[in-house]
């Protein structure tokens, strides 16, 4: 590192770095080769996409393919699950981890309140398919421990196959949801309320606040920036309804209420062939997604001002 | 701590310890049951009941998934890909995290915002799909494991705030002896990044061990992982005596098959986790200050 600043050429400074490029180049390349050219392959969602011709060389169709979309029975109760089950998830999920961090702060005990967290976080660690295993296991109407705790407290009846049954399917998707991660989205609204001044309750205990009013008046106001960011990212998400889940979860009484736009645009595209079409369902997942973030992103910057962009 | 306790406080904080335990509780018991129905006889099991402690002890269900050969090399498979896919993918991700570090890496503001665009915008699944399998022929073979999972942009966003926050004497001292960057990344980097470097692998091997649905899209018959047996298993669930009967087992086989089969992917998580857990808590702690 010189003192004086010399011009060089950019290529004698490629050279220079050489090494770095070593390191740099090949993240760059892979960028490219596994999301920079899939993204050129959305192109193939306004053709008619045939392996032999591939990303460049099949014909154009324009926009048949999302003329034959909005006119398909299915797409539409897929756009209408994806909708109603993020709503469900959105309503009774979202709020879920931002308690859990208000109560687990609330412990008297840190060691108590420590070993909480760790335990909570244990499911987000586990994969989907072995928490669909588990609710197999527990709610078979024969067998399942949980089954047999739910008749006997009278929530349900006897017999009741909850996981062959498209009544009880939006319930078990926002409560496996909400076991799943709760633990582990409360993090990041306990780091936020651990960057809060001590001496702001210390001074709110002097003057006689009681503890509802120290959450409600210095702890929420301080978390609001990290609340209103996760709920932008959570409503851009809206259309994301998570497809480990919904595949996992669906069997042969529930494959209606679980068709969610990622689940059909699956089906469509790699399992009955049709690339193109599928890929046009995910394109139309993606712009919805973009503009709900976009809107979501606007309201709160207008309201609030806070915003992710 | 300067708090005036009042009855209903008292009250509260019993309230809230109680409600704790009951989360703690709802959590860990599935994982319980699953052990405990584990190691009852088979048999036995399908009567139910089975809440509280095996009521039949057996190592059955055990028995039958250790003598399955397909279950023995899906083991192999997804140990293999865990170790070398997390890995590889720690090397090549820290590799550009650092040189992107660098402020005078010619192209760097461009190369990140490449890697930040990927955080918004993908090709979706089947373009990506027809790269992985029609253009790149990985399909069928044991790199479609570990080659498309190389890099993450969390991961490196993570391994990129770390690398910066280093002192610059060490390296700059490196240099002016004769080091290149290549040589100072491996052998004097890495050794002291060891915190972000434990929980950017952990973050790797978790995805590894409990990835299923590439397995799917590009495995085949010869490249099963565990979570896809379990997954095949489970998914047949309703009829499970008809999968069975297909595989040639009876359906308490199955059954077996499947409890054994979510022990043993869930155990090497369960038993690691109280040792590693912080690691993974750090990574969220330096992503969101980041974000």
């Amino acid at each position: 590192m010189s003192g004086i600043p010399v011009k060089q050429s950019l290529a004698r400074r490629i050279w220079l770095q050489r090494y770095l490029m070593i390191l740099t180049l090949p993240a760059v390349l892979w960028m490219i080769v596994f999301h920079y050219i899939p993204m050129y392959g959305i192109i193939i969602a306004f053709q008619e996409y045939t392996p032999y011709q591939g990303f460049l060389h099949s014909p154009w169709i324009g926009l048949a393919n999302f003329n034959e979309l909005f006119a398909d029975p299915t797409f539409r109760e897929s756009v209408f699950n994806t909708f109603k089950i993020s709503l469900a998830k959105l309503i009774f999920g979202f709020p879920a981890p931002l308690l859990l961090a208000l109560l687990l702060n609330e412990l008297v005990f840190k060691r108590f309140k420590r070993v909480v967290q760790s335990l909570t976080y244990l499911p987000y660690f586990v994969s989907w398919v072995l928490v669909v295993g588990f609710m197999y296991t527990l709610l078979d109407p024969d067998t399942g421990a949980v089954a047999k705790l739910l008749v006997k407290t009278g929530l349900i009846g006897d017999e009741v196959m909850l996981m062959g049954s498209a009544h009880s399917f939006l319930t078990l998707v926002v409560v496996t949801e909400i076991w799943k991660n709760v633990g582990w989205n409360s993090i990041i609204y306990l780091a936020a309320i651990a960057g809060i001044d001590p001496q702001m309750y210390e001074a709110a205990v002097m003057d006689g606040a009681s503890r509802f009013r120290r959450v409600w008046h210095i702890t929420l106001p301080a978390i609001k920036p990290t609340v209103l960011i996760l709920l932008i990212l959570s409503i851009g998400g809206l259309v994301n309804s998570n497809f480990d889940q919904m595949y996992l979860m669906q069997n042969s009484m529930t494959q209606d209420a679980a068709n969610v736009l990622s689940v059909y645009s699956y089906k469509m595209g790699l399992v009955s062939g049709r690339f193109s079409y599928g890929t046009a369902i995910g394109l139309f997942q993606s712009l919805v997604a973009f503009l709900l973030m976009y809107l979501a992103n606007y309201s709160s910057r207008k309201l609030t001002q806070e915003s992710l962009f | 701590m300067l708090m005036t306790r009042s009855r209903g406080g008292a009250a509260f904080d019993l309230f809230n310890a109680l409600l704790m335990i009951a989360l703690c509780v709802c959590t860990l018991y599935p994982f319980y049951n699953i052990v405990i129905t584990s190691f009852n006889d088979p048999t036995d099991a399908a009567r139910g009941g089975i809440t509280l402690w095996p009521r039949v002890f057996s190592i059955e269900n055990y028995k039958v998934v250790f003598r399955n050969d397909s279950m023995f090399h899906a083991f192999v498979v997804t140990v293999a890909r865990t170790l070398i896919g997390s890995a590889a993918a720690v090397l090549f991700t820290g590799a550009f995290a650092y040189g992107i570090s660098k402020s005078e890496l010619v192209g760097r503001k461009l190369f990140l915002m490449m890697a930040i665009v990927t955080m918004y915008f993908s090709g979706g699944i089947i373009p990506y799909y027809l790269v992985v399998a029609k253009y790149l022929h990985l399909k069928g073979h044991f790199p479609v494991y570990i080659i498309p999972n190389l890099f993450n942009v969390f991961n490196a966003i993570i391994m990129l705030t770390f690398f910066r926050a280093l002192p610059k004497e060490m390296e700059e001292s490196a240099k002016i002896d004769g080091a290149n960057e290549l040589r100072i990344f491996f052998l004097l980097v890495l050794p002291v990044s060891k915190p972000v470097l434990a929980t950017i692998t952990l973050y790797n091997a978790v995805f590894h061990w409990n990835s299923w649905y590439d397995a799917m899209l590009f495995g085949g018959e010869k490249l099963l992982t565990l979570q896809q047996i379990l997954m095949q298993i489970i998914s047949s669930n309703s009829n499970v005596s008809m999968i069975a009967s297909q595989l040639g087992y009876g359906s308490v086989t199955a059954s077996s098959l499947k409890l054994a089969t979510m022990v043993i992917t869930t155990l090497p998580i369960v038993f690691s986790y109280p040792f590693v857990q912080k690691y993974f808590v750090q990574g969220v702690m330096i992503g969101s200050v980041k974000g």
